[in-house]
C-alpha cells in the first residue's frame, strides 16, 4: 500500500534555510499550521471563558466541559504517538494502552503519595489499600514517588524503558506485522492480569484513586483543573511538533521506507532495527505523557487501562483520522472520543454498535481517514471524489445561470 | 411395652457414660435380642421409634441395622430422608402417600397395611438430628455391605470409609470373608486394618501396617498417623518406623496422583484451547486472515446451545447432538456473512482485516447483548457428561474434561479429513498456495474463500458448544479465548494443524504445572511471557512452514 503522507516541505531548500526551526517544522504543513492555531486558540479560549465568565453566562466554559476536553487533548496525544509508530513505521501495536497506562501509574503513584495521612486509615507513609492488605511497610519500589521530579523521570523511564525491552527482543528477531501485532496485545494483557493483583502492589482491581492534590494544588479546584488543561495542550501541541520533526527529518524518511519496504531498506545497509526501536520509544514514552497528564484529570487509573481493547479503539482514532497525518491522528482521538461521550451517554446500548460500524467502514471506505478522504474529493479521485466534482461543477453551472439568465450558452458547453 | 422402654433406659445410661465403649453397647444389645427374641423383632424395634429421644434412636438405628434385612434398610432410608411419620394417637410408624383430598393415606411401615386416613396434623414426622444422620448413613452403608449387588457393596465400602468406628470390626469381617470382588476387598482390607491399628490388639499392628502401606485413600494415612503419635506403645519402634516408611509411600504416591491430576486439567485446558484455536488455524493459518471476531463466532455457538436447549427442554440429554450441527451452521453462516461483506474487500491487507473484524466481533458482542440481555446464560450439563471417574480411592477424573479432550482430538481429525481428503480440502490448499493458478484451473476462489472461512467460523461454533459445558455462556465468552487462541496458532507454527495441537497442548499443561507453583493469575502471565520470548527466537511458532509459502 502506498501513502501519501511524507510530505515533503513544499518551500524548497533555499528559503528553508532562512527560516526558523519552528517554521522550517511547518512549512508546507497546511493541516499543521491550522491544528496548532485552534489548539493555541482552546488553550486561551477555555480557560478564560471558565475563570473570567460567571456560571449562568453564556460564554461560561464549565470545570466539567474544561476536564473532559483536557481528556480528549490527552487521548489526542496518544494518537499522535500511536500514529508516528503505525503511520510512519508500519509498526501495529495493539498495546499501546500499556504504556499509556503505565505513565498513568506512575503518576498516580505520585498523587497516592501526595495524599499522606488524609487517607481513610491516616497512615501517613502507607497508602490506604496496602494499610488494608496489612502491610506494614512501602515496597521498594515506591519510593522516591512522594518527589514530583522522580514520578516525572518515571513516567519517562519506565514505559520508554519497558518498549526497549520488549522492541530490542522483538525487531532483533524480526518479528513483524500481525505477529508484532498479536506479541504486543499479549503484553498489555500480561500486564493487565498482574496488575489486577492485589499483592502487585498497585491497588489491585480498584486501582489508585482518591487523589488529594497536587505538587500542592487541590485536584478538585478549578484553577488546578486550569492548569493541567493548559499543560496538556501545552504536552499536546510539543508532542505534535516532536512527531512532526522526527518525521520530516532524514530519520524519518527512513521510517517511511521501513515501513513501504523494510527488506528493501534494510538492504541498502540500514539497521532497520534501530530505527524502529528508536521510533518505538519514542512513542512508549509520549503515550507515558498522555497517561499521565489523564490520570489527575479523571481522578482515577485502574488495571482496566491495560485491557486490550481499549489499545485497539487507539488504533481506530487514527485510522478514522487518517493514518500517516499526525494531525488527523489527533483530530480522529478528538472526534471519536467526543462521538463516544455523547452516545454513550444518550443511546449507550448503540455505542458498540457505532464503534464496530466504525472500524469496518473506516477500514472498507475510509481507508486514509478523514483527512485522506478529503484530500481525496478536492483531488477528484475515486467515486467519491468525482461525484464532489460533479456536484461543484452543477453548483458553480447553476451560479453561472443565476447570474446571467441571458448569456451565451454555447460558451458554457 | 414397658419392659422395652426399661431396657433402654438401661442402654441409654450405658452409652451416656461409655460412649467411647460403643461396641460394648453393641454387644449387650446383641445379648439382649439372644435373651428376649421375642420383644427384639424389627416390629418391636420401630414401634419404639416415635417416642425415642434422640439417643435412644441411636441405639435404636443400630438394633435395626443389626437386623440387615431388606425392611430395615427401607426403614433406615426413609428415616434419613425423612419419609417416616407416626400417628400421633396410635403411635404407629407409618409412610404417608398424598390422596386426592386435602388428606395422607398411612402406610404401616413394616407390614404395608393400609391404616387409613390422616389430615397433615395428625401425623408427625420422626425427627432425627445431625448426629443421627451421620449414623444412620453408616448403619445404611453397614446393611448395604451384604448386599447382592457389588455396586452397592461399593458405594457401602467408600461411605464407611469416611467414619469408621471400631463397633463395625466385626461387619467388615464377615463382610471379607464372603466377599470376592477385588475392588471391594481392597477398601474393606484397608477399613479392617485402620481399625486394627487404633485397636489396643497390638499383634494386629504389623499386618496392619503392611496393608496401608501406599494406600491412598485418606482414613490411611490419618490412622497412621494417629498411630504415631498415639502414646501406647513404647514396645516396637520398629512398627513406628515401619509406620513412617508406609506414610511415606502414601505421600509419594499422592505426589504422583496429584500430577496427573494437574496434567489431566492441563490436557483439558488444551483441548480447550485447541477447540478455540482450531478454528482460527484455519482462517489465520490457511487464509492469512487475522480474524478478531473469532471469539464471538465460539460464543454464539455456546449460544445457540442454549437456544437448542431452550426449544427442546424435555430432552436435554439429546439436546448437545442437536446443538453440534446447529451451532456449526449458524456460525458458520454468519462466518459466510463476513467474508462476502467485508472480508473479501480486504485481503492483502491484513492489519486492516485485523480492525474491521475487530469492529465486527463489537458489533456481533452487542448484538447478543441487545437480544439475550448482559448476565450469564445457564446452560445445561447432560446426565452423560456429570460424574467422576476415579481412577484410584486419591484420584476422580470428571466426564466432562474426558469427554472434551475426546471431542476435540475428533474434531482435529475431522479437520485433518476435510483438508486432505475432500475436493473441498484439495481446492482450499490450492486456493492457499497460489490463486491465480487455482484460478485457471477453473476453481472459484471466490467460493472457496467463502466456504473456507465458513468452515474455520462453524468450527469455532462447535467449540462453542463444548466450552458452553465448562465456562459461562455471556456475551463476553468470546473474549477470554481470542488471546489465547492467538497464541496457540502463534506458538505452534501458522498453517498448520500439528502445530495447533502440541501447541495448545503445550500451552495448556504449561498454565496447569505452573498453577500450584504460582497461582492461576501468575501462571498465566507467565505462560504469555515465555511465548512472547519464544516468539523472538522462532518468529514462525514451533513447526513453521518452510519455503515459498513463508512468503505469504
Amino acid at each position: 500500500m502506498k501513502h501519501s503522507t511524507a510530505q515533503l516541505p513544499s518551500a524548497n531548500a533555499a528559503t528553508s534555510m532562512q527560516l526558523g526551526p519552528l517554521t522550517r517544522l511547518l512549512v508546507g504543513d497546511k493541516g499543521g499550521q491550522r491544528f496548532l492555531m485552534g489548539l493555541l486558540a482552546l488553550l486561551i479560549i477555555f480557560p478564560t471563558c471558565n475563570l473570567l465568565f460567571a456560571e449562568g453566562s453564556a460564554l461560561h466554559v464549565s470545570t466539567y466541559t474544561l476536564t473532559l476536553v483536557g481528556k480528549y487533548l490527552c487521548y489526542a496525544l496518544l494518537a499522535i504517538a500511536v500514529d508516528l509508530i503505525w503511520g510512519y513505521c508500519g509498526i501495529l501495536s495493539l498495546g499501546h494502552g500499556a504504556f499509556f497506562a503505565l505513565g498513568g501509574y506512575a503518576m498516580g503513584m505520585y498523587l497516592m503519595r501526595q495524599i499522606g495521612d488524609r487517607g481513610v486509615y491516616g497512615n501517613a507513609e502507607l497508602p490506604d489499600f496496602m494499610v488494608f492488605l496489612n502491610w506494614t511497610e512501602l515496597p521498594w519500589y515506591w519510593f522516591g514517588f512522594d518527589q514530583f521530579w522522580f514520578a516525572a523521570l518515571m513516567i519517562l523511564l519506565v514505559p520508554g524503558a519497558l518498549a526497549f525491552l520488549f522492541g530490542w527482543l522483538a525487531f532483533r528477531s524480526r518479528v513483524t506485522g500481525v505477529y508484532l501485532s498479536i506479541m504486543t496485545q499479549a503484553m498489555t494483557y500480561a500486564l493487565m492480569l498482574a496488575f489486577f493483583r492485589n499483592d502487585m502492589g498497585f491497588g489491585g482491581n480498584n486501582g489508585l484513586t482518591d487523589f488529594k492534590d497536587i505538587l500542592g494544588f487541590d485536584l478538585q479546584d478549578s484553577s488546578t483543573r486550569n492548569g493541567l488543561f493548559v499543560c496538556s495542550a501545552v504536552a499536546l501541541g510539543l508532542g505534535y511538533l516532536l512527531a512532526r520533526w522526527i518525521t520530516q527529518s532524514k530519520l524519518g524518511r527512513v521510517l517511511v521506507s521501513v515501513r513501504d519496504a523494510e527488506n528493501r531498506t534494510r538492504f541498502l545497509g540500514y539497521r532497520v532495527e534501530h530505527y524502529k526501536l528508536f521510533v518505538f520509544v519514542v512513542s512508549a514514552m509520549m503515550a507515558g505523557v498522555a497517561g499521565a497528564l489523564y490520570v489527575p484529570q479523571v481522578g482515577i487509573i485502574n488495571p482496566g487501562e491495560f485491557s486490550p481493547i481499549n489499545s485497539i479503539e487507539m488504533i481506530i482514532w487514527v485510522a478514522v483520522g487518517g493514518r500517516g497525518t499526525l494531525f488527523g491522528a489527533a483530530l480522529g482521538a478528538i472526534a471519536v472520543n467526543y462521538a463516544k461521550t455523547y452516545f454513550t451517554g444518550a443511546f449507550a446500548e448503540l455505542w458498540l454498535f457505532m464503534l464496530g460500524g466504525l472500524f469496518v467502514m473506516t477500514t472498507l471506505y475510509l481507508p486514509k481517514g478523514m483527512v485522506g478522504f478529503v484530500e481525496q474529493l478536492k483531488a477528484g479521485e475515486g467515486r467519491s471524489g468525482r461525484l464532489y466534482l460533479w456536484l461543484l461543477a452543477q453548483l458553480r453551472k447553476r451560479e453561472l445561470k443565476d447570474a446571467q439568465p441571458a448569456a451565451d450558452q454555447g460558451e458554457l458547453k | 411395652m414397658r419392659m422395652v422402654h426399661g431396657l433402654l433406659l438401661w442402654l441409654i445410661a450405658c452409652s451416656i457414660s461409655q460412649s467411647v465403649l460403643a461396641a460394648t453397647d453393641v454387644e449387650a444389645t446383641v445379648s439382649q435380642s439372644s435373651q428376649a427374641p421375642s420383644i427384639m423383632t424389627l416390629q418391636s424395634l420401630i414401634d419404639t421409634l416415635p417416642t425415642a429421644s434422640y439417643d435412644e434412636k441411636s441405639i435404636l438405628i443400630r438394633s435395626i441395622a443389626e437386623k440387615s434385612t431388606d425392611d430395615s434398610l427401607a426403614i433406615l432410608t426413609a428415616l434419613l430422608q425423612g419419609d417416616l411419620f407416626y400417628i400421633k394417637k396410635t403411635q404407629q410408624l407409618v409412610y404417608r402417600a398424598p390422596t386426592e383430598g386435602k388428606q395422607y393415606r398411612a402406610i404401616a411401615a413394616l407390614t404395608g397395611e393400609i391404616l387409613g386416613e390422616y389430615k397433615n396434623r395428625k401425623l408427625k414426622k420422626v425427627g432425627i438430628n445431625n448426629k443421627l444422620r451421620g449414623e444412620l448413613k453408616n448403619a445404611i452403608a453397614l446393611v448395604q455391605l451384604k448386599s447382592p449387588d457389588s455396586r452397592v457393596r461399593q458405594h457401602a465400602v467408600d461411605a464407611l470409609m469416611g467414619s469408621l468406628q471400631p463397633e463395625y470390626l466385626p461387619l467388615i469381617h464377615q463382610a471379607l470373608l464372603v466377599e470376592k470382588d477385588n475392588q471391594i476387598r481392597e477398601p474393606l482390607m484397608v477399613a479392617k486394618a485402620v481399625l486394627d491399628l487404633s485397636s489396643k490388639e497390638t499383634e494386629l499392628y504389623r499386618s496392619a501396617i503392611n496393608t496401608l502401606h501406599g494406600s491412598l485413600y485418606p482414613a490411611a494415612r490419618i490412622a497412621l498417623i494417629k498411630f504415631i503419635e498415639a502414646p501406647h506403645h513404647h514396645s516396637s519402634s520398629v512398627l513406628i518406623d515401619q509406620a513412617k516408611q508406609a506414610i511415606a509411600s502414601i505421600d509419594q504416591k499422592v505426589k504422583l496422583n496429584n500430577i496427573a491430576e494437574n496434567v489431566y486439567f492441563g490436557i483439558a485446558l488444551g483441548a480447550v484451547l485447541l477447540l478455540a484455536a482450531i478454528g482460527l488455524a484455519i482462517t489465520f493459518g490457511v487464509m492469512g486472515v487475522i480474524n478478531m471476531a473469532h471469539g464471538e463466532m465460539i460464543m454464539l455457538g455456546a449460544y445457540t446451545t442454549f437456544v437448542v436447549q431452550q426449544c427442546m427442554p424435555n430432552h436435554l440429554n439429546y439436546s448437545l447432538l442437536v446443538a453440534i450441527p446447529a451451532a456449526f451452521l449458524v456460525s458458520g453462516l454468519v462466518g459466510v456473512l463476513i467474508e462476502r461483506s467485508v472480508i473479501r474487500h480486504l485481503y492483502g491487507r491484513t492489519l486492516e482485516t485485523l480492525l474491521a473484524t475487530f469492529g465486527i466481533s463489537l458489533i456481533l458482542q452487542q448484538a447478543v447483548r441487545s437480544i439475550f440481555g448482559p448476565l450469564n446464560q445457564d446452560v445445561n450439563t447432560p446426565d452423560w457428561m456429570a460424574g467422576t471417574f476415579s481412577v484410584n480411592p486419591g484420584l476422580a477424573l470428571t466426564y466432562n474434561r474426558l469427554y472434551i479432550i475426546l471431542f476435540s482430538l475428533l474434531l482435529l481429525a475431522a479437520l485433518a479429513l476435510v483438508l486432505k481428503k475432500t475436493l473441498f480440502g484439495l481446492q482450499m490448499r490450492a486456493v492457499t498456495l497460489n490463486r491465480p493458478m487455482a484460478s485457471s484451473m477453473g476453481i472459484k476462489t471466490g467460493w472457496v474463500d467463502a466456504l473456507t472461512f465458513g468452515l474455520g467460523s462453524g468450527i469455532a461454533g462447535i467449540a462453542g458448544v463444548a466450552l458452553s459445558q465448562l465456562t459461562n455462556v455471556g456475551p463476553n465468552l468470546g473474549q477470554a479465548y481470542i488471546i489465547d487462541s492467538f497464541m496457540v496458532v502463534v506458538f505452534g507454527g501458522v498453517g498448520n494443524l500439528w502445530g495447533t495441537l502440541v501447541g495448545a497442548m503445550s500451552l495448556g499443561i504449561a498454565n496447569k504445572v505452573f498453577e500450584p507453583l504460582a497461582g492461576a493469575v501468575l501462571a498465566k502471565i507467565i505462560v504469555l511471557v515465555a511465548i512472547i520470548l519464544f516468539i523472538q527466537k522462532r518468529p514462525r511458532g514451533l513447526f513453521a512452514l518452510k519455503g515459498r509459502a513463508v512468503e505469504g
